[in-house]
């Protein structure tokens, strides 16, 4: 595929993902081209589950007021606790309060589904640990627009049903440590950058 | 599944045409993304395949319409919900609401009417409730329905019932309805100073000379243009000195009204509109 084209990543974990996210996120550079959009599940939200955290140790910025917020390179948006978060056509961010989904609010799937319908072929979506089901028809519906999907190896998962879950339906284009999908994210963010 | 996304959006377009020109609902300023997500899932529910197979329903059948529209406008909902929210409502709001010798609240979008229940509740136990009046509104009719039966599982209020404690409430939300079974019924004397009305802050006006207005994880499924109306009417329907109450996650920044308010709590969107010096 054309690096060029890609426009966006797309990031969903449950239980351990706070630990995942430590992992990923401090790796990409402060002139990251592209947008992470990120939901954790509230389920796995351990003390210490804070965004002011990685305000602290990622070279990108976090997005404070997400309501309608315009989608921009190099920029980490967190799904608000309780809230779902969805792409819009116009590429900002909107909230919902809909039920949950897969017993989840915010929920990977709603997040996944909406950006594969508006990055298409640009969308990068990254599933990591989880003991949920969430995220795998949403990374289905990435495929199926076009887009690439990294998931983590469930052997390295501290939570491996998610991920495992996901590759089973052939949900994953590549199945990764997550030291191998920081590198992997951060090689074609430069590769964007040509 | 196999519809291009073009495609979709097209059939999407047509079929928001269809319920305005026909019925004069507009949904066309709602934000796409989970207009589309409640619509698929709807449609998935009546065997309908493609998007563009509802338009001749709408058209024909007005039950169908007002299930589309309940599946398009329905919130989750729930009673005290943001214990904080009406902790501070209670401690702030209250004690200015009382300064006025008729208190009128707009719950702008109150779907179910677990949240109006609330309010009356927080009024009654301040002794403000029988000279206040809420006008609790919705777009959809089923909710509003509900929200006058007042009916709600045992089940829930239960939950609830944690949200009321954590406001500083005086009692316990037991006190406030009757269980039978499995359902709980509110109290009597909570609808009385309650008025429900269908109103659509898309199309309709201004309500009435209010002191209080919620509308609370309603402008979130609003795009700009929609919002910007919205808070227009909320705007010139509230005193000087009047209060707006958003959602958490909502915020008046870089809207039409913004200089219009000075925040009581940022944190809690809660805003009271300036005073003219």
């Amino acid at each position: 595929m054309n690096g060029s084209r890609r426009r966006a990543v797309v990031m969903g974990t449950s239980a351990g993902g706070l630990q995942a996210l430590r992992t990923i996120l401090p790796v990409l550079p402060q002139d990251y081209p592209l947008p992470i959009l990120v939901v954790q599940h509230l389920a796995a939200c351990a003390p210490g589950w804070d965004p002011a955290w990685f305000a602290g140790q990622c070279a990108l910025s976090i997005q404070a007021e997400m309501d309608k917020a315009p989608i921009r390179p190099g920029r980490i948006y967190f799904a608000p606790p309780d809230y779902h978060l969805l792409v819009e056509p116009n590429e900002t961010v909107s909230l919902s309060i809909d039920p949950k989904v897969n017993h989840s609010r915010p929920s990977i799937d709603v997040l996944f589904e909406t950006a594969a319908d508006v990055y298409r072929e640009g969308l990068i979506g990254v599933l990591l640990t989880g003991a949920s089901q969430d995220g795998t028809q949403g990374l289905l519906k990435i495929l199926h627009r076009g887009g690439t999907t990294l998931v983590q190896d469930p052997t390295t998962a501290e939570a491996p049903l998610m991920p495992r879950f996901a590759i089973a339906v052939g949900a994953a284009t590549q199945v990764l440590s997550l030291e191998a999908i920081a590198q992997t994210l951060k090689e074609w963010g430069a590769v964007t950058h040509e | 599944m196999d519809v291009p996304v073009e495609i979709e959006d097209l059939e999407i377009r047509l079929l928001l045409e269809t319920m305005l020109l026909r019925y004069g609902y507009d949904f066309r300023q709602y934000t796409s993304a989970s207009l589309k997500r409640r619509l698929l899932q709807c449609l998935t529910a009546c065997d309908i395949t493609h998007i563009s197979d509802a338009i001749p329903k709408i058209i024909h059948d007005r039950s169908f319409l007002d299930q589309l529209i309940y599946a398009m406008s329905v919130t989750v909902t729930e009673c005290f919900r943001d214990p904080p929210f009406y902790r501070l409502l209670r401690q702030k709001v209250m004690p200015v609401l009382a300064t006025y010798p008729f208190i009128n609240i707009w719950h702008a979008g109150c779907a179910t009417g677990e949240e109006v229940y609330s309010m009356a509740i927080l009024l009654q136990e301040e002794g403000l409730y029988h000279r206040a009046r809420i006008f609790a509104t919705d777009i959809n009719n089923k909710s509003l329905h509900q929200a006058k039966e007042g009916i709600y599982t045992v089940k829930n209020m239960e939950e609830y019932a944690n949200n009321y404690r954590a406001t500083g409430g005086p009692g316990t939300l037991a006190d406030y309805y009757h269980a039978k079974y499995d359902l709980a019924r509110m109290s009597a004397s909570l609808k009385e100073n309650m008025v429900f009305a269908a109103h659509n802050l898309a199309t309709d006006g201004v309500f009435s000379e209010t002191h209080l207005i919620l509308c609370r994880n309603v402008l979130i499924y609003f795009n700009n243009d929609l919002k910007n109306r919205a808070l227009k009417l909320f705007d010139d329907s509230l005193v000087p000195g009047g209060f707006l109450c958003l959602g958490t996650k909502e915020s008046l920044q870089f809207t039409d009204v913004a200089d219009h308010f000075v925040p009581l709590s940022q944190e809690l969107r809660i805003y009271q509109k300036r005073v003219p010096r």
